[in-house]
């Protein structure tokens, strides 16, 4: 890419520098870099000082840079059989901050993306329930709303990773997964229209789409903290995200929040429909298998450095991030090693610390440009400590497929380059 | 709406209800009425089935394998199929009802949902191929995997483990070593535009 291309000036630019700091940092005096000559993008007048931008009508809805054309969700062809049930996977390597970009929050479909007119949608609620009950979106519009930000992470999520390490890159291997301002109606309050009997224990909640997609929630957390949302970081949700309407479930696999959500059925024991039986369960070393494992366990991976996002500058000051998150409440603190786990730091926590919602830590240190392995370690609001996939393993076996919240290792060689790799 | 409520929708009729409301359960609730059996399961099979899953449930490149795998589950390389690890019955119905064939979603009839589930049965070797399938025998079924799923006990399994001070110094016992290497096995998709000159 071009944009890549001009980039490769300045990072020999860049080589040289940090040489000469490194140098410095040394001796304990801090030197800064000098040019050998002046710098035509200072000395010579650029284009877009001397020529108009572009008008304020040009793109009314805007889109990044051209020069961020590598920020995008990707895809892994041989995951699975086609690419309509499938995955793809959030950019984690490109992005700062908590919140993801709604367009390139990760997709998984299982019937492709449903497009439905808002006008033509309809939400039921039947069952065990005083009144069965139809709302439009119209209707659904005019309850009490909230707004919540929430992780949303597949099960899978770094699944391909149980036996070892397989795909280079946090992309793949910790991108599905999502940060997003949600705006919707408290579920209890729609449970409540409708008046949920005393046998109503469970909630089957169905999709509009192609898949019929069904997952039986237990009522105590759809009276709990489950949203019917229609917002998604203050603008509607996308097709590929639900639209006009999809379930929030904090905390819990992505795949129970249910997206062109347009039923919900209160029963008195759960369905055992195909997600949460031949899916979404998760087999052990012995044959048998977990079911309904809803929480998502506190994880953590490093950002940058990372595989797709090797240190480009040399040796010197280097800024290590990462995201943090737990199913089970906040990340008041995060650990990295630089050395593969046998000595570690606490990183330094920045922006909103929010309940069910990703975190962001920094670690910054001076480089020496000495091989590095690098972990991160979450530690939840409940004192639970992310597991190594070793001691994972040892729990599960290699086979359960979801769930799989270990720590990641980055080996960094004396280049800045970055591996997924695994130690022992 | 519920009095007390916020008076917003309206009563859901019998028959919207009926259209949407055809989800089944473990003991049945649900089902709908009909039969079908093994052979007419086999042709419909063949029929609408067969590109994706195999003549045999045995699968087409990396479409799911419906049948065998029986005996796998503690193997590295489980074959996870609806004989080897579906616990009920009525999840197979009510998927094939629901959401079968792939891109033709709701175009069975119940009779035709009972045969081809009869089929999928037949050549998991949970019943004879003479055997008619409908909501009536339908609980005469037992899967082979019924008891081999258990609820959630993360919380007292692993989480207590979990749940203490870990170390922050001389962690290991000397140095950490590599043990394994993704760009050995070379499966991650090139980024386009990937400088690495």
């Amino acid at each position: 890419m071009s944009d890549k291309k001009s980039f490769s000036p300045s990072r020999r630019t860049f080589l040289t520098a940090s040489a000469a700091a490194g140098g410095a940092l040394a001796s304990g005096q801090l030197v800064h870099a000098q040019a050998a000559t002046p710098d035509p993008l200072i000395t010579e007048a650029q284009p877009w000082r001397q020529y108009l931008g572009a008008g304020v009508d040009a793109a009314p809805y805007g889109m990044p840079s051209p020069y961020e054309s590598e920020v995008v969700r990707r895809t892994v062809p041989w995951l699975t059989a086609d690419l309509v049930s499938s995955i793809n996977f959030t950019p984690l390597h490109e992005l700062d901050g908590i919140i993801t970009p709604n367009g390139i929050c990760f997709e998984r479909h299982h019937g492709g993306a449903a497009e439905i007119d808002p006008a033509d949608h309809r939400l039921m609620i039947n069952g065990l329930v005083d009144t069965p009950m139809v709302f439009t979106m119209e209707d659904i519009m005019r309850f009490p709303r909230e707004n919540h930000v929430y992780f949303l992470e597949c099960a899978a999520n770094t699944g391909m990773e149980w036996a070892g390490a397989q795909l280079n890159g946090c992309q793949f291997t910790h991108g599905m997964i999502h940060n997003v301002e949600y705006t919707g109606v408290p579920l209890r309050l729609l449970l409540e229209e409708a008046g949920v009997q005393t046998n109503g224990r469970w909630l089957l909640a169905e999709g509009a789409d192609a898949a019929g997609m069904t997952r039986s929630i237990p009522m105590e957390k759809a009276l709990d903290d489950c949203l019917v949302a229609f917002k998604m970081n203050g603008e509607a949700l996308r097709v590929e995200q639900g639209y006009p309407l999809r379930l929030v479930v904090p905390g819990w696999e992505g795949n129970m929040w249910i997206k062109w959500l347009r039923r919900l059925e209160v029963g008195d024991e759960p369905w055992h429909h195909r997600e949460e039986t031949s899916k979404y369960t998760d087999l052990l070393e012995d044959g048998d298998a977990r079911r309904f494992t809803w929480v998502m366990d506190a994880k953590s991976v490093i950002t940058n450095p990372s595989p797709q996002a090797p240190i480009l500058h040399g040796p010197g000051p280097t800024v290590l991030t990462g995201i943090a998150w737990s199913g089970r409440g906040t990340i008041p603190r995060v650990d990295v090693t630089l050395d593969g786990g046998r000595n570690w730091h606490q990183a330094r926590m920045s922006g909103p610390s929010l309940d069910k919602s990703m975190h962001r830590f920094y670690y910054e240190f001076d480089w020496d440009g000495s091989p590095l392995l690098l972990q991160s370690r979450a530690i939840d609001s409940t004192g639970y400590v992310q597991p190594t996939k070793e001691q994972l393993r040892e729990f599960r076996g290699e086979n359960s497929i979801y769930h799989n919240n270990g720590i990641q290792t980055w080996f960094v060689n004396e280049n800045g380059e970055a591996e997924n790799v695994e130690v022992g | 709406s519920r009095e007390g409520g916020f008076g917003l929708g309206r009563a859901a009729l019998p028959e919207e209800v009926a259209a949407w409301d055809w989800d089944v359960r473990p003991d049945g609730t649900g089902l709908p009425v009909g039969e079908g059996d093994v052979w007419t399961g086999e042709e419909l099979f063949v029929d609408y089935c067969s590109a994706c899953h195999g003549d045999f449930g045995e699968a087409v490149g990396r479409w799911p394998v419906l049948a065998g795998g029986q005996g796998t589950l503690t193997h590295e390389d489980p074959t996870k199929t609806i004989g080897s690890y579906w616990p009920y019955l009525s999840t197979v119905v009510d998927y094939v009802y629901r959401a079968m064939p792939y891109g033709q979603a709701e175009s069975l009839t119940p009779d035709e949902t009972y045969a081809i589930v009869a089929y999928l049965l037949n050549l998991n070797n949970v019943v004879d191929d003479d055997f008619v399938l409908s909501n009536e025998t339908f609980h005469d079924v037992e899967m082979p995997n019924a008891g081999g799923f258990f609820m959630d006990d993360r919380d007292e399994t692993e989480v207590a483990a979990w749940t203490r001070e870990p170390c922050m110094t001389d962690c290991t016992d000397g140095a950490v070593e590599i043990t394994m290497r993704a760009t050995v096995l070379d499966v991650t998709p090139d980024e386009e535009g990937d400088d690495t000159a």
